[in-house]
């Protein structure tokens, strides 16, 4: 936890690198600043830039799990026996995480760290989807775990560095919501 | 390894298999226990730093298992779930079959009831063979044990094999024999110090 807190500000990593300036090349390089190196996902659309870097780049374990729960389960066990990792998830998988949130992450104090792209929101086309949605905040409130919605490209990169180093030394999960507003959504072609 | 007929094994205990494998144990290997009485034997067989003991999250012991196989490469790491549990989770069997961990011995407790809750059929009790679904899963070494001497010959056989192992064994309705102490924190601080991962304070 120290050699996290002492490592790189923010400020001058963003500066040193041009992949830093996109949403998604801001979520891997703190990752990996933060020594995150397990990322289990199920997929969404927004998320294929993302996944397709982890995937190439060697620092990272990544893979497809067939359910969002498996994957928070491969991380909370990873994090017992000492390595850090993030499960990546849209908003339907969070809405299937009631559960293991409340029975595995929150009683035993895991920071278990999440990326959640958001549908169902500003330009929804899907009627399910915007009332999926509609869960996602009052799950995580009615467990009172830290929550934030991203939607500016600015500070995206302070939220994400300092959430995941505050889940790490407080021992408690946190979910980023990545918004349309930050990530363009996924909107009705046709 | 796949050609013992399932039914033609023998129905043994969970708390006297449990105990088995936790008798051969001599290196510090990790042991994750599923949800009710899976974990309760483990408990009752005596508690030991690397044992970690779920508390719900039903269906999860395998995925937790894998995430500390894969902390971990160098320890061995058993995980127990019975069979109600895994019907729950089979998506998990393709995601261990294809990161193939080397270190990861998992045993499937199968009574095809949910004893804990009054002892209730499962849905796969009579039709479905949790053998061959790892195997059709891509978990290639997955046996039924046969016997408790068949079961701890596959537990010796799994710590030298290459790649994941899955046994199934047949056990009665008995219920645990003994109840894990709910406190998540300490089971889970223990379980970090039993790995190596902390010092005690």
């Amino acid at each position: 936890m120290a050699a996290a807190e002492e490592k790189t500000s923010p400020k001058t990593s963003l500066e040193n690198s041009s992949q830093e300036k996109s949403w998604h090349g801001i979520v891997l390089q703190s990752l990996k600043r933060n020594d995150i190196s397990l990322v289990p996902y199920v997929p969404d659309r927004i998320l294929t830039t993302l996944i397709k870097n982890l995937h190439a780049d060697p620092f990272f374990t990544t893979f497809p799990t067939a359910r969002e729960e498996e994957a928070v389960g491969i991380v909370s066990g990873a994090w017992m026996g000492g390595r850090r990792g993030a499960v990546l998830m849209q908003t339907s998988g969070f809405a299937t995480l009631a559960n293991v949130l409340a029975s595995l992450a929150m009683p035993y104090q895991i920071p278990l760290i999440m990326f959640v792209t958001e549908r169902g929101t500003l330009g929804e086309f899907n009627y399910g989807q915007s009332l999926v949605c509609r869960t996602m905040r009052p799950v995580l409130d009615s467990l009172a775990m830290e929550h934030h919605t991203c939607t500016r490209l600015d500070e995206f990169e302070f939220i994400c560095d300092r959430s995941i180093k505050q889940a790490v030394t407080t021992q408690a999960p946190v979910a980023l919501i990545l918004s349309p507003l930050l990530t363009g959504g996924k909107t009705f072609d046709k | 390894m796949n050609s013992t007929p399932a039914r033609n094994t023998k129905v043994m205990n969970r708390f006297d298999l449990t105990s088995r494998l936790v008798a051969r144990l001599k290196n510090e290997e990790a042991v994750v226990g599923g949800i009710g009485n899976t974990n309760f034997d483990l408990w009752a067989a005596g508690h030991r730093p690397q044992n970690f003991y779920m508390l719900g999250s039903m269906g999860l012991a395998f995925p937790i298992a894998l995430g500390v196989a894969l902390a971990q490469p160098e320890r061995r790491i058993f995980a127990l779930e019975g069979d109600g549990s895994l019907l729950m989770q089979l998506g998990a069997l393709s995601t261990i079959a294809t990161l193939a961990p080397k270190n990861l011995t998992m045993v499937v407790m199968d009574n095809g009831v949910y004893q804990i809750t009054g002892a209730q059929p499962t849905p796969g009790a009579v039709v479905a063979d949790i053998v061959a679904i790892a195997i059709a899963s891509g978990l290639g070494n997955s046996a039924w044990a046969a016997d408790e001497e068949d079961f701890e010959r596959l537990i010796d056989q799994s710590m030298s094999t290459a790649g994941p192992t899955l046994i199934g064994v047949r056990i009665d309705d008995k219920p645990g024999v003994g109840t894990t102490r709910r406190d998540p924190v300490q089971i889970r601080e223990r379980f970090m110090h039993g790995l190596g991962v902390r010092e005690p304070l």
